[in-house]
């Protein structure tokens, strides 16, 4: 598990990153995206994969979660 | 246009990995790239942000440098201690030019080192009551400081010395904030990672101090982040925003103050300049305080028009329009300098090297003197700098990551730029090799570069550089005469 944080892109969509490794990526897909569950498999655009606990959607962005990652590491 | 073509490129950089043993070269071919603007992704072509390899001569610093040098130092009203031998910081010190106002050694110590010099028997046998010791006499030397940050040197990590422990409980007797931090030279692969630990340090004992508490603001509080006041660049920038309508209550890190770092989370915007060094807290401040931030580019006046709008998005018509009004007062200006310095410019080549921001920053400022930059590289750069940076450069241009000694003297000889724009460490080398060279990281002991005032000066240098009639004077007399063919042939 690794600490991870969601915030608003600049130009729409959502941005991933991961503070321990320094690793800013867009996400390009996201499971759940209802009011009422958002979250699941995150797809990122350099290939990696998380997964996150699905939540209510955060009323406000920026968002620090715990995320595991699947699959093997992406650099 | 490049001067070269992509297939001469690609042939270029594996030329010069020819020398390296096989494991060497597979290793630095990841690091060299060819520019193409229609990769989305940096790390498509370019890896960056690993360990320098044994042997080759890297431009990198430490964790220290990253924190001590970088983050930290210029906060003028603390004193930041050199935890651990005396060479780390003596070497270093005063050597970034962190302009500041105040009076060094009375309420100001930007230029000071100050050290706890670890001798043999500190190592043996813990240097913990030295600190204690240390911050005492501080105290009683230099009591207008603010605060004192403790900036660990190796030895404090590897002979596991508890500073946490001693600065708090020096904070709590002199009721002063004494911030440990564990920016060890041997943490991470260049001074990258010790920007994000100062950073971190700074979010953890600095930056909540003042919430709940009451703070007269404005609608147009801003924070200027990133921007380390070299050689004057903040002030260059601050004008120009207090120009537009906007209150600066915080200058990060260049002639900044402790007071500055604890009333930022106040501000409605943080504008952060160098990404690489303060993105981590600004992050931070966006997701705790609900601060949005903006990268936004001070040099050259196409880039600086173009943040100045986009600065002014954030705020009210009355923003908007004193931004307008900044942009139309200082055209005239611009104008006459590009008048005067781009056509003795056009069309020169530079090739970059520095850090930070810089090597994809001031493309823009290049380009409205008509020069171009064919090469450029960070020292320690991550994906998401290079990500950035490939838009801003041409096609075909080369991209070098932690470039070693030898890989940019090849470069350079083989491209044959009118400039190069490095540190002082390539000064020498290309100048002697017949190349001017501008120092990006200290302006070579001119600027700012910052801002409209910036511009100008940079235009100046840049020409300075150029036109220095030594340049025509690379052949020594006796070798003109006799050897006029071989030179010929040589060149
Ligand atoms: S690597 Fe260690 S010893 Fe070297 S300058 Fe950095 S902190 Fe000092």
């Amino acid at each position: 598990m690794a600490n991870i944080m969601i915030r608003q892109a600049e130009h729409g969509g959502l941005s991933f990153y991961l503070p321990k490794r320094d690793l800013e990526a867009s996400i390009e897909s996201i499971e759940f995206d209802t009011p009422e569950k958002w979250g699941g498999e995150l797809k990122l655009d350099n290939g990696g994969a998380y997964y996150i606990e699905p939540i209510a959607r955060p009323p406000r962005l920026p968002i620090s979660l715990r995320a595991r990652r699947l699959g093997a590491a992406e650099d | 246009m490049a001067v070269l073509t992509r297939d001469e490129t690609d042939a270029l950089i594996a030329e010069v990995l020819e020398v390296y043993p096989e494991k060497a070269k597979k290793d630095r071919a990841k690091h060299l790239a060819v520019n193409d603007q229609s990769v989305e992704q940096s790390k498509k072509c370019i890896t960056s942000n690993r360990k320098s390899l044994p042997g080759v001569m890297t431009i990198r610093g430490c964790a220290y440098a990253g924190s001590k040098g970088v983050v930290w130092g210029p906060i003028k009203d603390m004193i930041h201690i050199s935890h651990g031998p005396v060479g780390c910081g003596q070497y270093s010190r005063a050597g970034r030019r962190n302009y500041y106002v105040g009076t060094t050694g009375v309420d100001s110590f930007g230029t000071m080192n100050f050290t706890s010099d670890f001798q043999e028997k500190d190592i043996v046998f813990g240097g913990d009551k030295k600190l204690a010791k240390l911050i005492e006499e501080i105290e009683g030397l230099f009591p207008l400081n603010k605060g004192i940050s403790v900036q660990s040197e190796c030895p404090i990590g590897l002979i596991g010395d508890d500073i946490e422990a001693v600065s708090k409980k020096a904070s709590a007797s002199f009721d002063k904030p004494v911030v440990p931090v564990r920016c060890e030279g041997f943490r991470g692969v260049s001074q990258s990672l010790g920007h994000h630990i100062a950073n971190d340090a700074i979010r953890d004992w600095v930056l909540d101090k003042r919430d709940g508490q009451p703070h007269e603001s404005t609608p147009y509080d801003v924070a200027i982040i990133g921007d380390y006041n070299i050689g004057g660049d903040a002030w260059a920038t601050r004008i120009l925003l207090e120009e537009m309508g906007l209150r600066v209550v915080a200058q990060w890190s260049g002639d900044g103050t402790l007071a500055e770092m604890m009333n930022t989370p106040k501000v409605k915007l943080n504008l952060l300049h160098c990404y690489r060094s303060m993105n981590y807290i600004s992050r931070h401040m966006e997701e705790k305080y609900g601060i949005p931030y903006m990268e936004y580019n001070f040099f050259g006046p196409t880039k600086i028009i173009e943040s100045l709008r986009k600065i002014a998005a954030f705020f009210d018509d009355s923003i908007k329009e004193k931004c307008e009004q900044v942009i139309a007062r200082y055209q005239p200006m611009m104008d006459e300098i590009i008048a005067k310095y781009r056509p003795r410019l056009e069309g020169k080549k530079v090739m970059l090297y520095v850090g930070g921001l810089r090597p994809r920053h001031v493309i823009g400022a290049y380009e409205d003197l008509g020069m171009e930059v064919i090469g450029t590289g960070y020292e320690f750069g991550h994906n998401d700098d290079y990500d950035r940076t490939i838009k801003e450069m041409g096609d075909a241009t080369l991209l070098y990551d932690d470039v070693t000694g030898f890989e940019l003297e090849e470069f350079v000889k083989r491209l044959k730029p009118d400039m190069v724009g490095s540190g002082i460490k390539e000064k020498y080398i290309f100048q002697k090799m017949g190349i001017p060279l501008r120092q990006m990281h200290s302006w070579d002991y001119s600027g700012p570069y910052h801002g409209y005032d910036g511009f100008a000066i940079f235009a100046r240098d840049m020409d300075i550089a150029l036109a220095n009639p030594v340049w025509h004077n690379m052949t020594p007399p006796w070798k003109k005469t006799s050897d006029a063919e071989n030179e010929a042939i040589a060149a």
